[in-house]
């Protein structure tokens, strides 16, 4: 005679299923480097083997976005670029994450000009900022950490194409008549 | 050392606006009607044979000089060191053209492997009709440099072979060097929500 199916049993089971994916997906990450300007030097510092990334599963970059989870935009982005760029994350299957290495992809950095895309997150949501110009290894180990943990508190954190919120250290006042 | 644009004026009497030598550096301003009869005697003949078209660059004098506090440098250069040489004013400055409506210089730097000789032309243009020879039949390396001019300046180039916009992208309005040109203006060709509140 069969029994109710107890819910509580399925709910416990479920959630250790997303856990092991969550805990397996953040040990696996398969990286898409879009390198463009200097901060690139320090990604690929960090990258080898004195600060070493792979200890943390993240050592192993993927020149196919469609083989990639993580986009590190690392470097300045221009507007002439900014096209190819969101292109290349419309190309990452889902689950993926965007990293914003360096001040430029954060805010645009000391670039306030006619050409430079003023942070990344307004063309494409953004999960981790890393800033810095460029940042130290170790900051960029820190924010790849600060990724980890949320790629392990669930897949899908990515916002839908509305953009992600700037931290409020980021986010800086557009002055359309700061040169006067 | 030869005087190079003593002897520039001395051949191009009628083209020439002014020389100018500062720390052995010479600069010949000339009107645009000479520049191509001139860089042509200035590539063949032997005593000058400058093979080499090292620079093209453009400046914006749309402000400058018209107020004291940014008037430009002495024209002669001063025997004092240039820490105590007296603050110039704005009547040092002559521009070697009488036309109000001045505004551009393109510079041209030029260069001879065979001499080891240096020539800065400069030719003053207005704001109207900002139009200049191409050198691209001369020197091959002027294709390049005059699109760019093009692209920051708006500053065409009679006979140029492919006049199109180097560095920025096809949809760009403006040029953006050009000293009115606002300088938070962009024109993002990906458009979003988030870049909107930039955009013109």
């Amino acid at each position: 005679m069969a029994s109710a199916p107890d819910l509580s049993q399925l709910n416990w089971v479920t959630t250790r299923v997303d856990a092991a994916l969550g805990w397996a997906r953040k040990f696996s990450i398969f990286q898409y480097p879009f390198v463009t300007a200097c901060c690139g030097m320090e990604y690929m510092a960090t990258a080898t083997s004195h600060y070493d990334m792979d200890r943390f599963g993240a050592g192993f970059p993927r020149f196919s976005p469609r083989q990639a989870d993580v986009l590190f935009v690392v470097g300045t982005i221009s507007q002439k670029m900014a096209p190819v760029l969101r292109r290349v994350y419309d190309q990452m299957a889902e689950p993926k994450w965007v990293v914003a290495f360096g001040v430029c992809t954060c805010t645009g950095g000391f670039y306030d000009d006619y050409t430079t895309v003023l942070g990344i997150d307004t063309i494409m949501p953004v999960d981790v900022y890393i800033p810095g110009c460029p940042p130290r290894p170790e900051n960029v180990l820190d924010g790849l950490m600060k990724l980890q943990d949320k790629i392990a508190q669930g897949a899908g954190t990515t916002l839908a194409a509305g953009l992600s919120v700037r931290p409020p250290e980021l986010q800086v006042p557009h002055r359309p008549d700061a040169h006067l | 050392m030869p005087a190079l644009a003593h002897t520039v004026q001395a051949k191009f009497a009628s083209q020439l606006i002014a020389t100018q030598r500062y720390r052995e550096q010479e600069t010949a301003v000339i009107h645009r009607e000479g520049l191509l009869p001139i860089a042509r005697w200035l590539k063949s003949d032997a005593a000058m044979s400058f093979d080499f078209l090292m620079d093209i660059s453009a400046v914006d004098y749309l402000k400058f000089g018209r107020t004291l506090s940014s008037a430009p440098t002495l024209k002669t250069p001063s025997p004092l060191p240039y820490y105590m040489t007296p603050k110039p004013t704005a009547e040092t400055w002559q521009r070697g053209v009488s036309n109000d409506d001045y505004r551009f210089d393109v510079v041209y730097h030029l260069f001879s492997s065979r001499h080891a000789h240096r020539l800065r032309l400069r030719i003053p243009l207005t704001s109207a009709d900002p139009v200049v020879d191409s050198l691209t039949g001369i020197w091959a390396s002027a294709n390049w440099y005059e699109r760019e001019i093009w692209d920051m300046f708006g500053i065409r180039f009679t006979g140029h072979p492919n006049l199109r916009r180097i560095l920025l992208y096809e949809e760009f309005q403006g040029h953006p060097l050009r000293k009115d040109y606002p300088i938070n203006k962009r024109q993002p060709i990906l458009k979003t929500p988030a870049n909107a509140a930039n955009s013109p």
